[in-house]
């Protein structure tokens, strides 16, 4: 189908002009049906499973099955992204249940300044081949380059 | 019919596109720009968080050197990383923009580990080598963190930075004045009725890849499981082709060796795990057909074995009856039982298989987890299905579609500087047009890391043609305008005309929907022009039986109709399958014009069956928007390690 909402659980984020799926879906697939506040894949034979939808929405109303094309009913992995991991469920089309934990990131979410303790740019430096941060962040003393 | 209202938007540098090279590209320019005081506008057709290939993650960085020696193993220097690349595109590729994106890309790299990525390190901190030019990542992050850095790095440029989402582009604009110089792009929003004219100095073209040119192999719901995302639509070559720019190496797309039908990632099978992959009666495919591969030496011969000549070995084994071929994850916990004897370190030792054989598919590719799932397969105990997939056009993974574009000034050879009316790094053979990533051909096994660096350096070098070129005003008229916003809205127009005249506007014979336009590319493409329908096989003669029903094809461009009923969502579908036709030409073109067998497991010309070093060089090919006309172009390799 693969990504679905359950109705239950969708409360269309409360009345906001996009809901999250919709702000987030890679291929424009997450509509909010306004008369019931409840969103909905527009286009399932067009989702990548990319689960972008799942791991975003704020009621967990979300959840994907495999397509149907290759896949046999009854399996499903669910996840569970915090701020700095993800727990993944995946349950087996005979019941088996397997649990994961991975790391997403090491940082607090919005906190990066790319920019920040790099020297400024100079106008100067626009014709040589150094792109910012340079050569310092490669580790070495020169740019790399072949002698002709 | 709904009205749309026309934004114009000014702006010194244009970025199209938000994946790896977008992201790349807008965090470098913001650098430069803030210092020459110039504006940068930012336009996605999705949300930058997650758009692009790397949207579900990856759980490996595929392009890294260690110039500065901190990684487990496997050091490399550029110069290594061109003669690797070279190999495995069967000899041809432009060394100088390889050498370009080796020598940078370890700042990309490291830039993401100080940004939050969990890069894989051991005790004294050096990255995880998981293969020759591979570190592995806990990547599930991995874009929503190139992203942020991106925004905030545009956000200091204050309101002269302006990031604008979900706008499709589906035309670049060429200066009035000046044909040969690209100074802005058209398109529209789905969320609002909006059509935006961007006028620019400098404009970097990197919409991505393409994939759904030729037909996938799953047609129901699976339609939307390509391996690289359906969301690539080609609008980086459509759009540039149409602007003038020499395309190269159209006709060599990627055919992707995968995990059987949810296409999960094999490297970190292969490499890190070293899993042993046969055909179903348990012997090895890869070596197994020499005396047809041999066809392929001196490129066949050297370890790694190019790409294209292992998926030929899969080709012929497929042929020689001995499909499905297995990929044995359950000889990895025999060998680890075998290797790790004692109770409790062979325990640790499965869980760690276990855990990382996961990740791999939950980090990039939750599909092919699921699929473990519901066939109820343990990759611990029973093997998985492998197989070729259909072609993909992306010019940062093992293959070289995209714009012939300029290199940097210490590395490109003389020979090549005569294509480029003025020599910017990255610049196309059109004024004021930048690319990067998959836009920029020639250059493959970029990957994520690859074409985020390739992005800067586009970046860096449109700014400075914007600097160079201060003053510079974009001539176009009002009228070529209003004539645009018509034809891009034409399929509205038509639909809202039409659809009354049969009682259900889903089948009407006055106009054709985006969805069944797409389906008729697939089948010409899928039938004649050499993917899975028939072993990757052609001939000129199919080719050019392909080239005459694109023709009829693309006549009916003007018979879209879309229904805007719900939302602006049918446009954008229309508008792709447009671009992916375009691609679809470029790519029949330029197979036509190659006579002779390169890359025999991407596609295989059955009346030019073999190499021939004779030709060994670029086909490029380009549009003349104005007489209608193509072009094909030959281009010399010439190589520089």
């Amino acid at each position: 189908m693969p990504s679905f909402v359950m109705t239950e659980k969708c409360d269309g984020c409360k009345g906001q002009d996009k809901t999250a799926c919709m702000y987030i879906c890679p291929n424009d697939l997450m509509m909010l049906d306004k008369e019931r506040m409840k969103a909905y894949n527009q286009e399932p034979t067009y989702c990548w499973e990319c689960y972008c939808c799942v791991k975003i929405c704020p009621q967990q109303a979300m959840d994907v099955r495999g397509y149907s094309d290759f896949m046999p009913l009854g399996a499903a992995s669910t996840p569970l992204r915090g701020t700095e991991d993800i727990m993944w469920t995946i349950t087996y089309r005979d019941g088996r249940i397997k649990r994961f934990k991975y790391a997403t990131r090491s940082t607090p979410e919005g906190s990066i300044k790319p920019l920040e303790g790099v020297p400024g740019a100079k106008a100067a430096d626009l014709g040589n081949q150094l792109l910012f941060s340079e050569p310092n962040m490669l580790g070495v003393k020169d740019l790399p380059t072949i002698k002709k | 019919m709904k009205e749309f209202t026309t934004e114009v938007v000014n702006t010194d540098v244009l970025i199209l596109g938000g994946g790896m090279g977008g992201c790349g590209a807008v965090v470098e320019a913001s650098y430069w720009a803030k210092a020459a005081g110039l504006s940068v506008t930012w336009v996605d057709k999705a949300a930058v968080d997650r758009s692009g290939p790397v949207a579900m993650g990856l759980s490996a960085i595929n392009t890294y050197m260690g110039l500065d020696g901190k990684v487990t193993h496997d050091q490399h220097t550029p110069e290594e990383f061109v003669k690797y690349v070279t190999n495995d595109q069967m000899g041809l590729t432009r060394q100088d923009l390889v050498y370009d994106i080796a020598r940078h890309v370890d700042s990309s790299v490291k830039s993401f580990d100080k940004w939050g990525l969990p890069i894989w390190k051991d005790e004294a901190g050096n990255y995880a080598k998981s293969g020759a030019w591979q570190v592995a990542i806990s990547g599930e992050s991995y874009k929503i963190i190139v992203a942020e850095a991106a925004k905030n790095a545009l956000g200091t440029l204050g309101d002269k930075g302006r990031l604008i989402e979900r706008v499709y582009i589906t035309h670049l604009l060429n200066d009035e004045k000046e044909s040969n110089r690209v100074c802005g792009a058209v398109g529209f929003s789905v969320r609002e009725d909006k059509f935006y004219v961007f006028k620019a100095n400098a404009v970097y073209a990197g919409m991505g890849g393409a994939v759904h040119v030729f037909r996938p192999r799953s047609q129901g719901e699976g339609f939307g499981r390509s391996w690289m995302p359906p969301f690539l639509a080609g609008s980086t070559y459509a759009t540039m082709l149409q602007a003038g720019a020499e395309l190269t190496q159209m006709d060599e797309p990627f055919v992707p060796p995968r995990f059987k039908d949810a296409y999960g990632p094999v490297g970190t099978f292969f490499l890190l795990f070293k899993t042993p992959a046969t055909d179903v009666y348990g012997d090895p495919y890869v070596f197994a057909y020499t005396s047809e591969t041999d066809k392929w030496a001196p490129y066949s011969k050297v370890k790694p074995c190019p790409t294209a000549v292992r998926n030929y070995e899969m080709v012929l084994a497929t042929k020689a009856g001995k499909s499905p071929l297995l990929m044995h994850t359950e000889k990895v916990t025999e060998r680890i039982k075998k290797e790790v004897t004692d109770p409790k370190a062979q325990k640790k030792e499965l869980k760690k298989f276990e855990q990382e054989s996961w990740e791999d598919f939950l980090d990039m590719t939750v599909a092919g987890a699921t699929l473990w799932a519901s066939l109820n397969i343990d990759p611990l105990e029973k093997p998985s299905e492998l197989q070729l997939g259909d072609p993909c056009f992306i010019g940062s993974h093992a293959s070289s579609v995209g714009a012939w574009g300029c290199g940097a000034s210490d590395l490109m050879p003389k020979e090549y500087a005569d294509a480029f009316p003025e020599q910017y790094n990255c610049m196309t053979t059109v004024k004021g047009l930048f690319t990067a990533g998959c836009g920029l051909g020639a250059s493959a096994h970029k990957f994520s890391s690859g074409s985020h660096v390739s992005g800067r350096i586009a970046a860096k070098s449109a700014v400075k043609y914007a600097v160079d070129h201060k003053g510079y005003t974009a001539t176009v008229s009002d009228g070529t305008i209003k004539k645009l916003k018509e034809v891009v809205l034409r399929p509205v127009a038509l639909y809202e005309e039409k659809k009354g005249f049969t009682t259900s506007p889903d089948v009407n014979p006055n106009y054709i929907s985006a969805h069944s336009f797409l389906f008729r590319l697939q089948k010409i493409m899928g039938e004649y022009a050499g993917s899975w329908e028939t072993n990757y096989e052609t001939t000129d003669k199919m080719l050019e039986t392909a080239l005459w029903k694109l023709g009829l094809l693309q006549e009916d461009v003007e018979k879209l109709g879309v229904d805007l009923a719900k939302n602006n969502h049918e446009l954008m579908r229309a508008w792709e399958a447009v671009h992916r036709m375009w691609v679809g030409i470029a790519c029949v073109k330029t197979r036509l014009a190659r006579k002779e067998s390169r890359w025999p497991g991407y596609y295989h010309k059955l009346d030019f069956p073999n190499l021939d070093e004779g030709k060994k060089h670029f086909i490029n090919i380009k549009y003349d928007a104005g007489k209608k006309e193509w072009k094909t172009i030959e281009r010399p390799m010439i190589s520089i390690v």
